[in-house]
Order: C-alpha cells, then sequence, then structure tokens
C-alpha cells in the first residue's frame, strides 16, 4: 500500500481487498463490549477538516479511539475559500508536533495531494471538493460485499449528481478495480464533460436501468444546483430521478438500496425507500467506522493481523 | 560603447558575418570588423530584437510579484528589447497617468522598451470606456487596449471599443472568455477536469467571444487582436475571419505551444493559467496555426506570482505562469527543430508582426545598417536546464522547471546598449 490514501485510484485489487478483509476483522471489535484495541496506542491521527462534515469527522475519530490512537480534532475553520496559507502553515503545524495521520476534508479538489507533498506522515482523503471520498467508496464496497456476498460482476447503479460528486468519482474508480460493472444515471446537465472516458455506463434513464441492477445507490442533490439551472425544480427532478415507493416495485429482490449521506428525504429518495428492507443506509454508517479503522491501521503500519492471532 | 559580433549569421541564413552595434544603431555588416567590444558569435543566429505583445510587469501594485525593473531584466533575458505592460495593475492603467509611470519606469530602468497597454474600461470592470484618446496621446503613446485577465464581455461596450480606437489607429486586445461559461472555472473542461473535479473552462467560452467579436470587428471596420489563443476550435475561427479579409490579428503562447492539461493532474497550482492548458490536438493545432501564419505571433502572457499565491491548493491559486525568459527556446524546440518555422519566420512571429500591431516604431526592424540595434544573438546549440531559482524575474512560477530546452539567448542589445548575457541581465 501506498503511505497515503489519496484516490481510489491509488488501490491495486490486492490493497482493496486486503483493506476490505481487514474490514471484516475490525467489524468483530465493535461487537464487543469493549470496542477498543491497543494497535495505534502513542500514535497521534489528526482529523483536519476545513469543510463541516459531523458524520465523517465522528467515524474517522471514533476509528481512531478504537485503535487507541491520539486523536486531534483540528478545526481550521473559515480556511476553505481563504488563500491558502492556512493549509501549509497548519500542516507544517501538525508536523512540528508529530502527527502520524492526517485525514483532511477540504471544499476544494486536491487539496490532500497538496497537503501530501508537504507532510511526512500519512494522509487520508475524507473527500475533497468535487474530487474524492475514497474511504465512502470503500465502506460503500464493504457494505456491498457484505450483503451480496461477492463485488465481482455486480451491477451497481449509481443515480444523482454525478458532476458534483466525489463520492461517485471515488466509486466508480473503486469499484472498477473491484471488478463490479457501473452504470452512471443523472440528467445530462449532472454529468461532467469528459464522462464518456470513465470506466462506467452512462444513462439518462433511471427506468431502463432500476431492473439490471444489484446495488443502486442514491446520491443527495443539492437543492442550489436548481439555481444554476443544472434542472428546473426539485419536482421534476424527483419525479424523473427520485428513488420512490413504485419505482423500488422494479428491483429484483435481492437489490439493496444504498445513500452515502446526508439525505434529503422526498427528492432523490423517498422516506418509505430509505427506511425500508432494502436500505443499508444504517449499515453504511456502521461500516464506515471498520473500513476506517482498517485504513488507518494498515497505513500506520500494520502487517500482522489487526485483532491478533486468536481469531484469524 | 561600440560592439562587434564575430561570425553570425543574420536570420541563420547564408555565410557567417560581423555586425557592428555603434550610437545605437546597426552601424556596418562586413568582414574583418573592429568596435570596442568584440563578441564571438560562432554559431549564433541574430534576430531582430524580440517583442513581446503581453506581459505582466505588477508593478504599480504588486512589486513583490514583478517590477518594472526586474520584469524588464527578465525580458532581456529573454532576448526582448520591447514589451507591452498588460493593464490589470493596482491601480489600474485606465488612465494617461498610470501608463506615462509605467512608461516612465521603462525608460528610466533602460532594460528593455516598455510600452504601456490601456485598460479598455474603467477599472477593468466591463462597464464603462476609459479614456483611451488621453492614453494613445500621452507620452506612453498607447496603441493597445485590453482588459486582459477580464474580458470585455458586454457586446455593446465591445462595438464601440473597436469603433473608437480607430481615431487613432488603435486594436482592442480581447481575453476571450464568456464569463457565465466560466463560473468559477478551474482548467480545460475535459476527460481530465471530470477525473480530478476541477470546474471546467469549456473552449466555447472562449470561441464564442471569438467568433462574436471577429463579426463585430467586420461590422464597424475596425482592428482587433485576440490574446493568448488556446483552442483548435479557435484556430479556426480566425482562419475564417482572415479569410474574410478582416483587421483581425492572434497570439498563441509558449506554454499553449508545449503543455497539455495532463499537468493539472498533479493539482500544482503551477500548471494552472488562464485560458488553461488544452488537449494535445489544440497543442497540434496551434502549433500548426503558428507555422502557417493563421496565428501572427508568440506572446509570452508571462505573469508572475508571489509564491504565497501559487504554494496552495489548485482552487484558491492565482492564474499564470513565467514566461519572458523561456519563450524563444520554448518556440525552437516546439517549431523550429521540428522544422516547422525557419529562423527567418521566428523574427517575423517574434519581433517583426507583433511590433507591427502594437504600431512600434523601432522594433521588428530588418537586420540591415542604418536600423536601430535592437538585436537578439542566439546560441541554437546552447541547450539548457530551466532552473526557476537561476531567473531574473522577481517570481518563480515557471511551469518549465526541469525541461531540457534547446537554444539560449545569448546577448540581447537595446539600441547598441548590452542588456544581457549568457542568462543574465547587464
Amino acid at each position: 500500500m501506498n503511505r497515503h490514501l489519496l484516490s481510489a485510484a491509488d488501490l491495486s485489487l490486492d490493497d482493496a481487498t486486503l483493506i476490505l478483509d481487514t474490514a471484516t476483522e475490525m467489524a468483530q471489535v465493535s461487537d464487543r463490549t469493549v470496542k477498543k484495541l491497543p494497535t495505534l496506542r502513542g500514535r497521534t491521527v489528526v482529523n483536519l477538516f476545513f469543510e463541516d462534515s459531523t458524520r465523517t469527522k465522528t467515524s474517522f475519530e471514533l476509528a481512531a479511539k478504537r485503535l487507541s490512537a491520539d486523536v486531534i480534532n483540528f478545526a481550521a475553520k473559515g480556511s476553505s475559500v481563504s488563500k491558502g496559507e492556512t493549509l501549509k502553515d497548519t500542516a507544517l503545524t501538525l508536523e512540528a508536533m508529530g502527527s502520524d495521520a492526517v485525514v483532511i476534508r477540504h471544499s476544494w479538489s486536491g487539496a490532500p495531494v497538496n497537503l501530501a507533498r508537504i507532510i511526512r506522515g500519512s494522509v487520508v482523503n475524507a473527500g475533497d471538493g468535487t474530487h474524492e471520498h475514497p474511504t465512502q467508496a470503500l465502506l460503500d464496497a464493504f457494505t456491498m460485499r457484505q450483503k451480496l456476498g461477492r463485488l465481482e460482476g455486480l451491477k451497481v447503479t449509481i443515480v444523482g449528481d454525478i458532476l458534483h460528486s466525489r463520492v461517485a468519482r471515488s466509486n466508480v474508480l473503486l469499484l472498477k478495480t473491484l471488478g463490479a460493472e457501473v452504470t452512471l444515471v443523472a440528467p445530462p446537465t449532472l454529468f461532467p464533460r469528459g464522462v464518456d472516458s470513465w470506466p462506467a455506463e452512462v444513462s439518462y434513464d433511471l427506468d431502463a436501468v432500476l431492473p439490471k441492477s444489484d446495488v443502486v445507490m442514491m446520491l443527495r442533490v443539492q437543492r442550489e444546483r436548481m439555481g444554476a439551472a443544472y434542472f428546473p425544480s426539485a419536482r421534476e427532478y424527483s419525479r424523473r430521478y427520485g428513488l420512490d415507493v413504485d419505482r423500488v416495485l422494479a428491483l429484483q429482490d435481492h437489490t439493496i438500496v444504498m445513500h452515502p449521506g446526508p439525505m434529503v428525504r422526498g427528492m432523490e429518495i423517498a422516506s418509505e425507500v430509505a427506511d425500508g428492507l432494502r436500505s443499508t443506509i444504517v449499515d453504511q454508517v456502521t461500516n464506515g467506522v471498520s473500513v476506517r479503522m482498517a485504513v488507518l491501521y494498515l497505513l500506520l503500519g500494520g502487517s500482522e493481523s489487526a485483532i491478533g492471532s486468536a481469531e484469524a | 560603447m561600440s560592439w562587434v559580433l564575430k561570425n553570425v549569421t543574420l536570420y541563420g541564413e547564408g555565410d557567417p558575418v560581423d555586425v557592428a552595434l555603434h550610437e545605437g544603431v546597426i552601424a556596418e555588416i562586413g568582414h574583418g570588423l573592429s568596435a570596442d567590444e568584440e563578441l564571438d558569435a560562432t554559431g549564433c543566429v541574430l534576430l531582430p530584437g524580440l517583442v513581446d505583445l503581453h506581459t505582466h510587469l505588477r508593478e504599480p501594485g504588486r512589486e513583490d510579484a514583478e517590477t518594472v525593473d526586474t520584469g524588464t531584466q527578465a525580458a532581456a533575458v529573454g532576448g526582448f528589447t520591447a514589451v507591452h505592460a498588460m493593464a490589470n495593475t493596482e491601480p489600474v492603467a485606465d488612465t494617461a497617468g498610470v501608463v506615462e509611470q509605467v512608461w516612465r519606469l521603462g525608460q528610466e530602468h533602460g532594460h528593455c522598451d516598455v510600452f504601456p497597454v490601456g485598460a479598455v474600461t474603467v477599472g477593468l470592470a466591463g462597464k464603462e470606456m476609459a479614456e483611451l484618446g488621453t492614453m494613445a496621446d500621452s507620452a506612453a503613446r498607447v496603441r493597445i487596449f485590453s482588459d486582459d485577465g477580464k474580458c470585455v464581455s458586454d457586446a455593446s461596450l465591445m462595438r464601440r471599443a473597436l469603433e473608437y480606437v480607430k481615431a487613432f489607429d488603435g486594436v482592442i486586445a480581447q481575453h476571450a472568455q464568456e464569463p457565465r461559461l466560466t463560473d468559477g472555472a478551474q482548467m480545460n473542461e475535459g476527460v481530465n477536469s471530470s477525473m480530478l473535479g476541477l470546474a471546467g473552462w469549456p473552449a466555447v467560452a472562449e470561441e464564442a467571444i471569438i467568433a462574436r467579436d471577429c463579426l463585430l470587428t467586420a461590422h464597424v471596420g475596425g482592428r482587433l487582436h485576440v490574446c493568448h489563443i488556446s483552442t483548435a476550435g479557435s484556430v479556426e475561427l480566425i482562419r475564417w475571419a482572415k479569410g474574410k479579409g478582416w483587421d483581425v490579428t492572434a497570439e498563441v503562447t509558449p506554454h499553449h505551444l508545449l503543455l497539455t492539461d495532463d499537468c493539472a493532474r498533479t493539482y500544482d497550482p503551477t500548471f494552472k493559467v488562464n485560458p488553461p492548458l488544452r488537449t494535445q490536438a489544440d497543442v497540434d493545432a496551434l502549433r500548426e496555426a503558428l507555422a502557417d501564419g493563421t496565428i501572427d505571433a508568440v506572446a509570452t502572457d508571462h505573469a508572475p506570482h508571489a509564491l504565497e499565491d501559487k504554494e496552495t491548493e489548485w482552487g484558491a491559486a492565482a492564474m499564470g505562469m513565467t514566461g519572458l525568459e523561456t519563450a524563444l527556446a520554448v518556440v525552437v524546440q516546439t517549431m523550429v527543430t521540428t522544422g516547422r518555422l525557419t529562423w527567418r519566420q521566428v523574427a517575423q512571429r517574434m519581433s517583426e508582426t507583433p511590433a507591427r500591431i502594437g504600431r512600434l516604431e523601432g522594433h521588428g526592424r530588418p537586420l540591415a545598417v542604418g536600423e536601430p540595434a535592437n538585436v537578439t544573438l542566439v546560441d541554437p546549440g546552447a541547450a539548457w536546464v530551466v532552473d526557476p531559482a537561476a531567473m531574473a524575474s522577481r517570481s518563480r512560477n515557471t511551469p518549465f522547471a526541469g525541461h531540457h530546452l534547446p537554444a539560449r539567448v545569448k546577448a540581447t542589445f537595446l539600441r547598441g546598449t548590452l542588456t544581457a548575457r549568457e542568462g543574465k541581465p547587464v
């Protein structure tokens, strides 16, 4: 594995499989009464969040704490659009304090790449702008494998604001590596120019794709996109691309419904569907902690079995 | 002091001769000449001093990035004897006072003639026309007007500007960028931007403005110069406008002749520039167009930036790259060593034609006895590696760091005075 996790494209099939397998081990820890391993005792993990994200920050924090790492939450407020001295100066500060890993969330695409060039420790991309969110893709893959038993040949449909989605980019790259077949569905305005070159199918017709899907992943669509004329109204978007109760009837029995959150209920996904039996939304949150434990453990040099030899 | 350049070929053609520079002019061309100072130019090519249509000198306002002094030293090192200083300074060069200040600074420092470009609109705001005539009549004798950095996007204002400057033989140099199509744009819109998650700057945003402006130019009988064209589509439009006989010229930068948007994959903001680096197909079209004359001139768009404006996230970084000291070598690499241009054609595209577009006297003149001694001596065999730390520019944001480039400017003379030698200002 690389020293950093900046893009899902950095992961080979072996790397990704190792992370998922390690996450399976980690998941066992979460089922114990004492949910803690001594593995990263004495190591320091910094959560560097330039953009608000309670759920991702909490997930990483919990993951690091369950591995007994010291966790520092570094609130870099208001720096997202101000000049970039902040990133460099913050990085140098963290470096001087002896951090072993920095988990970074940033509103600019590529900021983790810039950070990795400055500091000696590991950098984990926890979401950068409209670029990538590799641990989200890993937890999604983990959830798919958990629910459906495999990834190879799985037909995964990702629906929503592909243009602005870091979740979509990381999922397309990782699922390609893992052998799944991805179809992206959105109105044409919410695809980036150049999407033709991605290792994924592109469709504007959700109803045509749903019956063939093993996994349907709905992405959040921000209402402010309407202001920039990406689509005329929330109602029309929901009508054409929302996963409502009627559309769910077209799915195969085994098909699961995923969402990385936060959801806009009633927009891209109906409440009944989000809370329904097919929904893995809560599992994704749980699995997120296990996957992030695995990532931190492997990046910070774990080579033997993460939770000791007993169950390995 | 008089100089004799020994054993040099003019425009890289014919047998070597000696060229004597005395009292500001080319005094004699022949054999066995002598002077106060002698420079062995065996194997070298003599060109008329290069003329840049597009330079950001940053003074007044951002003297931490560049000054007229340091920028013109960089120009001299790069073989330039004249540069056009863009108007996007602080304050903006939209009055006679500012353009005269910049012009005088150029004269005082004496490394290279500085011809200020006047802003088209007050404060580059795109609302009201600046006092173009007053700038034209000032000591700076402005002929090129541009809101460069911003597009004169208002069609009515652009039409009036093209019409108005006819009175003093001015030209509007347009930064072609439809603002509504490039809101928040970070890089070329295409395969790379889609993967990198950076907002796209589509080719159509440049081409739509060029098409409109060519039609406006035809309508009012004006003179249009298109800055830094970057796409294959823009080349087609310029070719079309020229075919109609309209008075339209265009420039291309060295970086658009060599680099593509693959550079953005590093997220290194050194490669962030406006207009953005495009695709290899665009690069190929630009090279072909510069060779066949569709593109009239090479212009550097030398855009120095302080370190803190570049050492940052891509999205927060300033746009632009330096270019004065590498321009000729990049043109040689992309155009001469590949057989697309002769040295005489390099002289046209980097000296004679830019001087004509700027209506300069005393620059871009023939290499002949009695002409001003604004000349550049090039050693085509001197390959070099670009080292940002060794540059005369105050800024270090060259995209060519570590590149091996052919040909180096051996010496530059401004009216017979040596201004740079072997990569160092004099």
